[in-house]
Protein backbone atom coordinates (compact mmCIF):
# COMPACT_ATOMS: atom_id res chain seq x y z
CA UNK A 1 0.00 0.00 0.00
CA UNK A 2 1.50 3.35 -1.03
CA UNK A 3 1.72 6.01 1.25
CA UNK A 4 -0.50 8.17 -0.88
CA UNK A 5 -3.29 5.47 -0.48
CA UNK A 6 -6.30 7.36 1.32
CA UNK A 7 -7.79 5.38 3.93
CA UNK A 8 -10.53 2.46 3.64
CA UNK A 9 -12.62 4.05 6.57
CA UNK A 10 -15.28 1.66 6.23
CA UNK A 11 -12.63 -1.03 6.58
CA UNK A 12 -10.75 0.39 9.49
CA UNK A 13 -14.09 1.16 11.51
CA UNK A 14 -14.67 -2.50 11.50
CA UNK A 15 -11.12 -2.24 13.94
CA UNK A 16 -13.42 -0.49 16.60
CA UNK A 17 -16.43 -2.06 18.03
CA UNK A 18 -18.05 0.71 19.88
CA UNK A 19 -18.84 2.30 16.72
CA UNK A 20 -21.21 -0.94 15.81
CA UNK A 21 -23.13 0.69 18.71
CA UNK A 22 -26.94 1.23 18.09
CA UNK A 23 -29.23 3.24 20.45
CA UNK A 24 -32.79 2.18 18.91
CA UNK A 25 -32.43 2.61 15.21
CA UNK A 26 -29.77 5.70 15.76
CA UNK A 27 -26.55 4.59 14.77
CA UNK A 28 -23.20 6.21 16.71
CA UNK A 29 -22.00 9.66 14.97
CA UNK A 30 -19.19 9.96 17.24
CA UNK A 31 -17.61 13.47 16.74
CA UNK A 32 -15.64 13.81 20.45
CA UNK A 33 -12.17 12.73 19.73
CA UNK A 34 -10.62 15.77 20.76
CA UNK A 35 -12.27 14.98 23.95
CA UNK A 36 -11.17 11.21 23.54
CA UNK A 37 -10.27 8.51 20.83
CA UNK A 38 -12.26 5.47 20.94
CA UNK A 39 -10.43 2.16 20.77
CA UNK A 40 -9.56 -0.43 18.34
CA UNK A 41 -9.47 -4.11 18.88
CA UNK A 42 -5.27 -4.07 19.05
CA UNK A 43 -5.36 -2.03 21.46
CA UNK A 44 -8.63 -3.90 23.47
CA UNK A 45 -6.83 -7.58 22.86
CA UNK A 46 -3.46 -6.31 24.12
CA UNK A 47 -4.70 -4.84 27.75
CA UNK A 48 -6.91 -8.25 28.39
CA UNK A 49 -4.13 -10.75 27.03
CA UNK A 50 -1.71 -8.48 29.52
CA UNK A 51 -3.45 -9.03 32.13
CA UNK A 52 -4.88 -13.08 31.14
CA UNK A 53 -1.46 -14.01 30.40
CA UNK A 54 1.24 -12.17 31.43
CA UNK A 55 0.03 -9.97 34.41
CA UNK A 56 2.98 -8.95 38.02
CA UNK A 57 4.54 -5.95 39.00
CA UNK A 58 7.05 -4.24 36.79
CA UNK A 59 11.20 -4.19 37.50
CA UNK A 60 10.93 -6.52 40.38
CA UNK A 61 9.57 -10.00 40.38
CA UNK A 62 12.87 -12.30 39.66
CA UNK A 63 10.73 -14.78 38.08
CA UNK A 64 9.67 -14.78 34.55
CA UNK A 65 6.17 -13.58 34.96
CA UNK A 66 7.56 -10.63 36.56
CA UNK A 67 9.81 -10.50 33.38
CA UNK A 68 7.71 -10.69 30.77
CA UNK A 69 5.82 -8.05 32.57
CA UNK A 70 8.16 -5.90 32.39
CA UNK A 71 9.06 -6.67 28.76
CA UNK A 72 5.76 -5.51 27.50
CA UNK A 73 5.63 -2.44 29.38
CA UNK A 74 8.98 -1.37 28.22
CA UNK A 75 7.88 -2.23 24.59
CA UNK A 76 5.12 0.08 24.90
CA UNK A 77 7.73 2.34 25.84
CA UNK A 78 9.37 1.87 22.70
CA UNK A 79 6.74 2.05 20.21
CA UNK A 80 5.40 5.37 21.66
CA UNK A 81 9.30 6.38 21.19
CA UNK A 82 8.95 5.32 17.92
CA UNK A 83 5.84 7.23 17.01
CA UNK A 84 7.13 11.02 17.95
CA UNK A 85 11.12 10.11 17.21
CA UNK A 86 12.05 10.19 20.76
CA UNK A 87 14.74 8.79 22.60
CA UNK A 88 13.49 6.07 24.14
CA UNK A 89 15.35 7.04 27.49
CA UNK A 90 13.61 10.43 27.11
CA UNK A 91 9.61 8.83 27.15
CA UNK A 92 8.66 9.13 30.55
CA UNK A 93 4.73 7.70 31.17
CA UNK A 94 2.42 9.80 33.36
CA UNK A 95 -1.45 10.13 34.21
CA UNK A 96 -1.84 12.72 30.95
CA UNK A 97 -1.27 15.64 29.75
CA UNK A 98 -1.65 17.53 32.96
CA UNK A 99 0.59 15.33 34.96
CA UNK A 100 3.36 15.99 32.26
CA UNK A 101 2.92 19.65 32.47
CA UNK A 102 2.95 19.60 36.26
CA UNK A 103 6.11 17.50 36.08
CA UNK A 104 8.02 19.91 34.39
CA UNK A 105 6.38 22.70 36.27
CA UNK A 106 7.81 21.40 39.95
CA UNK A 107 10.31 19.33 39.37
CA UNK A 108 12.02 22.21 36.87
CA UNK A 109 9.89 25.55 37.33
CA UNK A 110 9.68 25.38 41.33
CA UNK A 111 13.46 24.50 41.40
CA UNK A 112 14.72 27.16 39.27
CA UNK A 113 12.32 30.07 38.16
CA UNK A 114 12.90 33.57 40.31
CA UNK A 115 11.21 36.56 40.95
CA UNK A 116 11.10 38.58 37.63
CA UNK A 117 11.09 35.07 35.36
CA UNK A 118 8.78 34.66 32.78
CA UNK A 119 6.87 32.34 31.72
CA UNK A 120 5.33 32.50 28.04
CA UNK A 121 2.35 30.57 27.08
CA UNK A 122 -0.50 31.50 24.48
CA UNK A 123 -4.23 32.43 25.04
CA UNK A 124 -5.51 29.35 23.47
CA UNK A 125 -3.74 27.41 25.90
CA UNK A 126 -6.30 24.44 27.39
CA UNK A 127 -6.34 24.86 31.31
CA UNK A 128 -3.39 22.12 31.80
CA UNK A 129 -0.79 24.10 30.02
CA UNK A 130 -2.33 27.47 32.17
CA UNK A 131 -2.88 25.86 35.72
CA UNK A 132 0.27 24.61 36.47
CA UNK A 133 2.48 27.62 35.68
CA UNK A 134 -0.21 30.30 38.01
CA UNK A 135 0.28 27.55 40.84
CA UNK A 136 4.54 27.83 40.27
CA UNK A 137 4.68 31.47 39.35
CA UNK A 138 2.38 32.30 42.55
CA UNK A 139 5.68 30.14 44.74
CA UNK A 140 8.36 31.41 42.98
CA UNK A 141 7.34 35.12 42.37
CA UNK A 142 7.73 34.58 38.52
CA UNK A 143 4.64 35.52 36.28
CA UNK A 144 3.11 34.00 33.40
CA UNK A 145 2.44 35.98 30.08
CA UNK A 146 -0.05 35.36 27.42
CA UNK A 147 0.50 35.45 23.66
CA UNK A 148 -2.51 36.63 21.85
CA UNK A 149 -4.20 35.38 18.68
CA UNK A 150 -5.13 37.54 15.59
CA UNK A 151 -6.65 36.75 12.54
CA UNK A 152 -8.51 33.71 12.40
CA UNK A 153 -6.99 32.45 15.50
CA UNK A 154 -3.68 32.04 14.68
CA UNK A 155 -0.82 32.99 17.44
CA UNK A 156 -0.12 36.56 17.02
CA UNK A 157 3.37 36.10 16.03
CA UNK A 158 4.68 39.38 16.45
CA UNK A 159 2.97 39.55 19.70
CA UNK A 160 5.39 36.26 20.65
CA UNK A 161 8.50 37.76 19.26
CA UNK A 162 7.79 41.11 21.47
CA UNK A 163 7.21 38.92 25.03
CA UNK A 164 9.91 36.72 24.46
CA UNK A 165 12.76 38.22 26.38
CA UNK A 166 15.70 37.82 28.32
CA UNK A 167 13.27 37.48 31.20
CA UNK A 168 11.50 34.44 29.31
CA UNK A 169 12.71 30.93 30.90
CA UNK A 170 9.99 28.82 29.43
CA UNK A 171 7.61 29.05 26.36
CA UNK A 172 4.69 26.33 26.82
CA UNK A 173 2.75 26.26 24.11
CA UNK A 174 0.09 24.02 22.19
CA UNK A 175 0.58 22.36 19.00
CA UNK A 176 -2.78 22.04 17.77
CA UNK A 177 -5.94 23.87 19.94
CA UNK A 178 -7.75 21.64 20.93
CA UNK A 179 -10.53 24.53 20.34
CA UNK A 180 -9.51 26.57 17.43
CA UNK A 181 -8.24 24.17 15.67
CA UNK A 182 -4.85 26.29 15.12
CA UNK A 183 -2.09 24.36 14.03
CA UNK A 184 1.27 26.94 15.69
CA UNK A 185 4.26 26.89 14.00
CA UNK A 186 6.19 24.81 16.76
CA UNK A 187 9.17 24.56 15.33
CA UNK A 188 9.54 28.50 14.67
CA UNK A 189 8.35 29.33 18.51
CA UNK A 190 10.80 26.64 19.99
CA UNK A 191 13.97 27.99 17.58
CA UNK A 192 13.08 31.48 18.72
CA UNK A 193 12.55 30.20 22.52
CA UNK A 194 15.78 28.51 22.49
CA UNK A 195 17.43 31.59 20.90
CA UNK A 196 16.31 33.96 23.79
CA UNK A 197 17.39 31.16 26.25
CA UNK A 198 14.38 30.28 27.21
CA UNK A 199 13.48 25.89 27.43
CA UNK A 200 10.37 25.08 25.26
CA UNK A 201 7.70 22.78 26.27
CA UNK A 202 5.05 21.49 23.76
CA UNK A 203 1.30 20.29 24.40
CA UNK A 204 1.25 17.81 21.71
CA UNK A 205 -2.36 16.22 22.86
CA UNK A 206 -4.24 17.30 19.40
CA UNK A 207 -1.18 17.09 17.83
CA UNK A 208 0.50 13.21 17.96
CA UNK A 209 -2.94 11.70 17.60
CA UNK A 210 -3.33 13.23 14.10
CA UNK A 211 -0.67 14.27 12.46
CA UNK A 212 3.13 13.04 12.46
CA UNK A 213 5.28 14.88 14.60
CA UNK A 214 8.79 14.29 14.89
CA UNK A 215 10.41 15.19 18.55
CA UNK A 216 13.58 15.94 17.16
CA UNK A 217 12.55 17.80 14.04
CA UNK A 218 9.84 20.32 16.49
CA UNK A 219 13.33 20.58 18.77
CA UNK A 220 11.39 21.06 21.51
CA UNK A 221 12.54 20.47 25.15
CA UNK A 222 8.78 19.17 26.37
CA UNK A 223 7.06 17.17 24.18
CA UNK A 224 3.38 16.36 26.19
CA UNK A 225 0.40 13.57 24.95
CA UNK A 226 -1.59 11.81 25.72
CA UNK A 227 -2.85 8.08 25.61
CA UNK A 228 -6.71 8.12 25.43
CA UNK A 229 -6.70 11.04 23.00
CA UNK A 230 -4.64 8.58 20.31
CA UNK A 231 -6.76 5.43 20.37
CA UNK A 232 -4.96 4.46 23.41
CA UNK A 233 -6.78 3.59 27.32
CA UNK A 234 -7.31 6.44 29.85
CA UNK A 235 -4.93 7.04 32.33
CA UNK A 236 -1.74 6.74 30.88
CA UNK A 237 0.17 10.06 28.99
CA UNK A 238 3.30 10.94 28.36
CA UNK A 239 6.43 13.56 28.21
CA UNK A 240 9.03 13.31 26.11
CA UNK A 241 12.21 14.69 26.91
CA UNK A 242 15.88 14.63 26.19
CA UNK A 243 17.31 12.21 28.56
CA UNK A 244 20.07 14.82 29.49
CA UNK A 245 17.59 17.36 30.33
CA UNK A 246 15.58 14.66 32.19
CA UNK A 247 18.77 13.72 34.23
CA UNK A 248 19.69 17.27 35.38
CA UNK A 249 16.35 18.08 36.70
CA UNK A 250 14.94 16.85 40.40
CA UNK A 251 12.63 14.57 41.14
CA UNK A 252 8.70 14.91 40.72
CA UNK A 253 6.76 12.74 42.49
CA UNK A 254 8.77 10.26 45.18
CA UNK A 255 8.25 6.78 46.16
CA UNK A 256 8.44 3.31 45.20
CA UNK A 257 10.65 2.49 41.76
CA UNK A 258 11.61 5.67 41.09
CA UNK A 259 15.28 5.63 43.64
CA UNK A 260 18.60 4.09 43.55
CA UNK A 261 19.27 4.06 47.32
CA UNK A 262 17.21 5.02 50.65
CA UNK A 263 18.78 6.06 53.40
CA UNK A 264 17.64 7.32 57.43
CA UNK A 265 19.54 10.31 55.91
CA UNK A 266 17.90 10.66 52.09
CA UNK A 267 17.22 9.50 48.82
CA UNK A 268 19.26 8.94 45.69
CA UNK A 269 17.14 8.33 42.15
CA UNK A 270 17.08 5.86 39.88
CA UNK A 271 18.07 6.86 36.63
CA UNK A 272 15.99 8.58 33.52
CA UNK A 273 12.97 7.27 33.25
CA UNK A 274 12.64 5.78 35.47
CA UNK A 275 13.80 8.51 38.34
CA UNK A 276 9.97 10.41 37.22
CA UNK A 277 8.03 6.88 37.36
CA UNK A 278 7.21 6.58 40.89
CA UNK A 279 5.10 3.92 42.49
CA UNK A 280 3.88 1.27 40.21
CA UNK A 281 3.12 2.51 36.51
CA UNK A 282 0.07 2.22 34.76
CA UNK A 283 1.01 -1.23 33.10
CA UNK A 284 -1.82 -2.26 30.97
CA UNK A 285 -2.18 1.32 29.76
CA UNK A 286 1.09 1.52 28.68
CA UNK A 287 0.88 -2.23 26.49
CA UNK A 288 -2.63 -0.55 25.29
CA UNK A 289 -0.90 2.92 24.56
CA UNK A 290 1.84 0.74 22.81
CA UNK A 291 -0.85 -1.11 20.61
CA UNK A 292 -2.34 1.94 19.62
CA UNK A 293 1.24 3.69 18.70
CA UNK A 294 1.89 0.60 16.51
CA UNK A 295 -1.78 0.29 14.60
CA UNK A 296 -1.09 4.49 14.08
CA UNK A 297 2.15 3.50 12.44
CA UNK A 298 0.55 0.88 10.43
CA UNK A 299 -2.24 2.95 8.88
CA UNK A 300 0.71 5.98 8.45
CA UNK A 301 0.50 8.85 10.46
CA UNK A 302 0.64 11.09 7.26
CA UNK A 303 -2.38 9.14 5.93
CA UNK A 304 -4.15 10.10 9.16
CA UNK A 305 -3.57 13.59 8.30
CA UNK A 306 -4.52 13.51 4.30
CA UNK A 307 -7.85 11.63 5.84
CA UNK A 308 -8.46 14.92 8.41
CA UNK A 309 -7.34 17.52 6.15
CA UNK A 310 -10.26 16.08 3.26
CA UNK A 311 -12.30 15.78 6.31
CA UNK A 312 -11.85 19.20 7.64
CA UNK A 313 -12.09 20.62 4.75
CA UNK A 314 -15.65 18.90 3.59
CA UNK A 315 -16.95 19.63 7.59
CA UNK A 316 -16.39 23.47 7.08
CA UNK A 317 -17.60 23.70 3.81
CA UNK A 318 -21.04 21.84 5.36
CA UNK A 319 -21.39 24.22 8.16
CA UNK A 320 -20.69 27.37 5.81
CA UNK A 321 -24.23 25.98 4.28
CA UNK A 322 -25.74 26.02 7.71
CA UNK A 323 -27.91 29.18 8.28
CA UNK A 324 -26.74 30.67 11.59
CA UNK A 325 -23.41 28.69 11.88
CA UNK A 326 -20.00 30.48 12.85
CA UNK A 327 -17.26 28.46 12.87
CA UNK A 328 -13.93 29.16 14.55
CA UNK A 329 -9.86 28.59 13.76
CA UNK A 330 -8.65 28.73 10.34
CA UNK A 331 -10.69 28.25 7.65
CA UNK A 332 -8.00 26.67 5.35
CA UNK A 333 -7.43 22.96 6.49
CA UNK A 334 -4.48 22.44 5.84
CA UNK A 335 -3.54 25.20 8.35
CA UNK A 336 -5.70 23.42 11.16
CA UNK A 337 -6.34 20.61 12.69
CA UNK A 338 -9.53 18.31 12.67
CA UNK A 339 -11.30 20.14 16.41
CA UNK A 340 -14.00 22.42 14.55
CA UNK A 341 -15.60 24.69 17.26
CA UNK A 342 -18.66 26.25 16.03
CA UNK A 343 -22.35 28.20 17.40
CA UNK A 344 -25.60 28.48 15.95
CA UNK A 345 -27.16 31.70 16.10
CA UNK A 346 -30.08 31.77 18.74
CA UNK A 347 -29.42 28.14 20.51
CA UNK A 348 -27.07 27.73 23.00
CA UNK A 349 -24.01 25.22 23.13
CA UNK A 350 -25.89 22.84 25.36
CA UNK A 351 -28.83 22.84 23.66
CA UNK A 352 -27.64 22.16 20.43
CA UNK A 353 -25.30 19.51 21.88
CA UNK A 354 -28.61 17.88 23.67
CA UNK A 355 -30.38 18.31 20.42
CA UNK A 356 -27.66 16.50 18.58
CA UNK A 357 -27.68 13.45 21.09
CA UNK A 358 -31.26 12.87 19.91
CA UNK A 359 -29.43 12.19 16.72
CA UNK A 360 -27.31 10.33 18.15
CA UNK A 361 -24.95 12.67 16.88
CA UNK A 362 -22.11 13.27 19.87
CA UNK A 363 -20.42 16.43 20.31
CA UNK A 364 -18.63 18.85 23.08
CA UNK A 365 -20.33 21.68 24.14
CA UNK A 366 -18.93 24.22 26.64
CA UNK A 367 -15.51 26.43 26.70
CA UNK A 368 -13.24 23.21 26.03
CA UNK A 369 -10.95 23.92 29.32
CA UNK A 370 -9.88 27.16 26.93
CA UNK A 371 -11.92 29.66 29.39
CA UNK A 372 -8.96 32.44 29.03
CA UNK A 373 -9.68 31.79 25.16
CA UNK A 374 -13.06 31.79 25.29
CA UNK A 375 -13.15 35.66 26.98
CA UNK A 376 -10.84 36.75 24.13
CA UNK A 377 -13.25 35.15 21.40
CA UNK A 378 -15.98 36.73 23.59
CA UNK A 379 -18.18 33.60 23.61
CA UNK A 380 -19.54 32.23 26.72
CA UNK A 381 -19.25 28.59 25.10
CA UNK A 382 -18.92 27.05 22.06
CA UNK A 383 -20.07 23.59 20.54
CA UNK A 384 -16.89 21.52 19.25
CA UNK A 385 -17.58 18.31 16.72
CA UNK A 386 -13.95 16.56 16.44
CA UNK A 387 -13.12 13.78 13.96
CA UNK A 388 -10.43 11.14 13.37
CA UNK A 389 -9.41 8.16 11.31
CA UNK A 390 -12.78 6.48 11.74
CA UNK A 391 -14.96 8.93 10.74
CA UNK A 392 -16.89 9.59 7.26
CA UNK A 393 -18.19 12.23 5.30
CA UNK A 394 -21.73 10.43 6.57
CA UNK A 395 -20.87 11.83 10.23
CA UNK A 396 -20.52 15.19 9.26
CA UNK A 397 -23.69 14.92 6.84
CA UNK A 398 -25.93 13.86 10.13
CA UNK A 399 -24.20 16.79 11.71
CA UNK A 400 -25.55 19.28 9.65
CA UNK A 401 -29.15 17.46 9.23
CA UNK A 402 -28.97 17.85 13.15
CA UNK A 403 -28.38 21.19 13.19
CA UNK A 404 -30.80 22.51 10.84
CA UNK A 405 -33.40 20.23 12.94
CA UNK A 406 -31.96 22.32 15.97
CA UNK A 407 -32.63 25.49 14.33
CA UNK A 408 -36.09 24.69 13.44
CA UNK A 409 -36.65 23.53 17.36
CA UNK A 410 -34.86 26.28 19.33
CA UNK A 411 -36.34 29.07 16.67
CA UNK B 1 -37.06 9.48 27.05
CA UNK B 2 -37.88 11.81 23.92
CA UNK B 3 -36.55 15.06 23.64
CA UNK B 4 -40.10 16.66 24.41
CA UNK B 5 -39.76 15.42 27.75
CA UNK B 6 -36.67 17.40 28.53
CA UNK B 7 -37.90 20.90 26.25
CA UNK B 8 -41.32 21.25 27.12
CA UNK B 9 -43.33 24.30 25.77
CA UNK B 10 -43.09 25.59 29.04
CA UNK B 11 -39.61 25.40 29.58
CA UNK B 12 -38.83 27.18 25.79
CA UNK B 13 -41.60 29.33 26.47
CA UNK B 14 -39.55 30.77 29.74
CA UNK B 15 -36.49 30.52 27.82
CA UNK B 16 -37.82 32.78 25.37
CA UNK B 17 -39.57 35.92 27.61
CA UNK B 18 -37.67 35.40 30.46
CA UNK B 19 -39.69 36.83 33.44
CA UNK B 20 -37.45 38.97 36.64
CA UNK B 21 -35.50 39.58 34.12
CA UNK B 22 -33.08 42.48 34.76
CA UNK B 23 -31.98 44.23 37.52
CA UNK B 24 -32.83 45.54 40.62
CA UNK B 25 -33.08 49.54 42.10
CA UNK B 26 -32.05 48.80 45.34
CA UNK B 27 -30.53 45.14 45.99
CA UNK B 28 -30.33 43.68 49.52
CA UNK B 29 -27.99 41.06 48.18
CA UNK B 30 -26.54 40.80 44.33
CA UNK B 31 -24.85 36.98 43.93
CA UNK B 32 -22.98 35.37 40.62
CA UNK B 33 -22.76 31.71 40.06
CA UNK B 34 -21.37 29.91 37.46
CA UNK B 35 -21.36 26.70 36.57
CA UNK B 36 -17.37 26.01 36.56
CA UNK B 37 -18.05 22.56 34.39
CA UNK B 38 -19.54 24.25 31.39
CA UNK B 39 -19.54 28.31 32.07
CA UNK B 40 -23.10 29.11 32.67
CA UNK B 41 -23.61 32.17 34.30
CA UNK B 42 -26.28 33.62 36.34
CA UNK B 43 -26.36 37.18 38.55
CA UNK B 44 -28.87 37.11 40.78
CA UNK B 45 -30.32 40.27 42.68
CA UNK B 46 -32.52 40.16 45.69
CA UNK B 47 -34.66 42.55 47.92
CA UNK B 48 -36.05 41.63 51.41
CA UNK B 49 -38.06 43.56 53.69
CA UNK B 50 -39.25 41.52 56.69
CA UNK B 51 -38.02 38.46 56.07
CA UNK B 52 -40.06 38.66 52.34
CA UNK B 53 -38.70 38.23 49.08
CA UNK B 54 -40.06 41.55 47.75
CA UNK B 55 -37.75 41.57 44.71
CA UNK B 56 -35.97 39.35 42.99
CA UNK B 57 -34.50 39.58 39.24
CA UNK B 58 -31.73 37.96 37.57
CA UNK B 59 -29.52 37.68 34.45
CA UNK B 60 -26.99 36.05 33.14
CA UNK B 61 -25.94 33.33 30.14
CA UNK B 62 -26.43 29.73 29.68
CA UNK B 63 -28.56 27.08 27.97
CA UNK B 64 -32.25 27.58 27.88
CA UNK B 65 -32.86 24.88 30.99
CA UNK B 66 -30.61 27.20 33.06
CA UNK B 67 -32.53 30.52 31.96
CA UNK B 68 -35.87 28.80 32.10
CA UNK B 69 -35.00 27.76 35.24
CA UNK B 70 -33.74 31.12 36.30
CA UNK B 71 -37.02 32.85 35.08
CA UNK B 72 -39.52 30.02 36.39
CA UNK B 73 -37.59 30.06 40.11
CA UNK B 74 -37.98 33.96 40.05
CA UNK B 75 -41.48 33.51 39.48
CA UNK B 76 -42.38 31.18 42.05
CA UNK B 77 -40.76 32.69 44.83
CA UNK B 78 -41.16 36.45 44.59
CA UNK B 79 -43.27 37.72 47.24
CA UNK B 80 -42.55 34.68 49.25
CA UNK B 81 -41.22 34.23 52.47
CA UNK B 82 -37.21 33.53 52.71
CA UNK B 83 -38.29 30.56 54.94
CA UNK B 84 -40.94 29.00 52.36
CA UNK B 85 -38.48 30.04 49.71
CA UNK B 86 -35.55 27.97 51.26
CA UNK B 87 -38.06 24.88 51.32
CA UNK B 88 -39.02 25.04 47.90
CA UNK B 89 -35.05 25.42 47.24
CA UNK B 90 -34.05 22.37 49.03
CA UNK B 91 -37.59 20.43 47.59
CA UNK B 92 -36.68 21.28 44.25
CA UNK B 93 -33.31 19.98 44.77
CA UNK B 94 -34.34 16.71 45.88
CA UNK B 95 -36.60 16.48 43.09
CA UNK B 96 -33.65 17.04 40.62
CA UNK B 97 -31.66 14.65 42.46
CA UNK B 98 -34.30 12.59 42.24
CA UNK B 99 -34.70 11.59 45.65
CA UNK B 100 -38.23 13.22 45.86
CA UNK B 101 -41.56 13.12 43.82
CA UNK B 102 -41.95 16.78 42.77
CA UNK B 103 -45.34 18.43 44.51
CA UNK B 104 -46.97 20.05 41.38
CA UNK B 105 -48.78 22.43 43.67
CA UNK B 106 -45.55 24.18 44.96
CA UNK B 107 -43.05 23.62 41.69
CA UNK B 108 -45.81 25.62 39.62
CA UNK B 109 -44.32 26.17 35.77
CA UNK B 110 -41.23 24.36 37.58
CA UNK B 111 -43.01 20.76 37.15
CA UNK B 112 -41.98 21.33 33.39
CA UNK B 113 -38.28 20.90 34.85
CA UNK B 114 -38.78 17.43 35.96
CA UNK B 115 -37.63 15.42 33.18
CA UNK B 116 -34.09 17.19 33.72
CA UNK B 117 -33.35 15.04 36.71
CA UNK B 118 -33.23 12.04 34.03
CA UNK B 119 -30.20 13.77 32.58
CA UNK B 120 -27.84 13.79 34.71
CA UNK B 121 -25.34 16.54 32.77
CA UNK B 122 -27.92 18.79 33.25
CA UNK B 123 -29.24 18.84 36.31
CA UNK B 124 -26.44 21.59 37.53
CA UNK B 125 -27.72 23.58 34.64
CA UNK B 126 -31.09 23.74 36.22
CA UNK B 127 -29.87 23.87 39.94
CA UNK B 128 -27.96 26.93 38.82
CA UNK B 129 -30.34 29.95 40.14
CA UNK B 130 -32.08 27.81 42.62
CA UNK B 131 -28.49 27.54 44.43
CA UNK B 132 -27.69 31.08 43.69
CA UNK B 133 -30.83 32.61 45.21
CA UNK B 134 -29.96 29.98 48.42
CA UNK B 135 -26.64 31.74 48.26
CA UNK B 136 -28.14 35.10 48.17
CA UNK B 137 -30.29 34.46 50.91
CA UNK B 138 -27.98 33.19 53.18
CA UNK B 139 -25.30 36.38 52.62
CA UNK B 140 -28.59 38.14 53.67
CA UNK B 141 -28.15 36.82 57.10
CA UNK B 142 -31.73 35.33 56.36
CA UNK B 143 -30.33 31.51 57.28
CA UNK B 144 -29.67 28.99 54.76
CA UNK B 145 -25.90 29.99 54.01
CA UNK B 146 -24.05 27.06 52.30
CA UNK B 147 -21.99 24.80 54.73
CA UNK B 148 -18.53 24.24 54.06
CA UNK B 149 -19.40 20.55 53.52
CA UNK B 150 -21.99 21.30 51.35
CA UNK B 151 -20.38 23.73 48.92
CA UNK B 152 -17.58 21.16 48.61
CA UNK B 153 -19.77 18.63 48.17
CA UNK B 154 -21.39 20.10 44.74
CA UNK B 155 -24.60 19.97 43.55
CA UNK B 156 -26.86 17.84 41.55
Amino acid sequence: MSVAAPLDVAALRADFPILDRRDGDRPLVYLDSAASSQKPLAVLDAMDAYYRETHANVHRGVYELAAEATRRYEAGRTSVARLVNAPERGVVFTKNVSEAVNLVAWAWGVRTLRPGDEVLVSIMEHHSNIVPWQIVAEITGATVRFCPIAGEGELDLEAFHSLLGERTRMVAVVHVSNTLGTINPVRELAAAAHEAGALVLVDAAQAVPHMPVDFEEVGCDFLGFTGHKMLGPTGVGVLAARPETLEAMGPFLGGGEMISDVTTEGSSWASVPHKFEAGTPPIAEVVGLGAAAEYLMGVGMERVRAHEVALTGYALGALSQVHGVRTFGPSDPVRRGCPVSFTLEGVHPHDVAQFLDQQGVCVRAGHHCTKPLMRALGVQATARASTYLYNSEADIDALVQGLHGAARYFG
Amino acid sequence: MGLDDLYQALILDHYKNRRHHGELDEPTVAVDENNPMCGDEIHLEIRLEDGRLVGIAHRGQGCSISQASASMMSDLVAGMSTDDALELVDHFRRVMRGDEAPDEDRLGDAIALEGVAKYPARVKCALLSWMALRDAIGRAGAGGALTAAEATRGEG
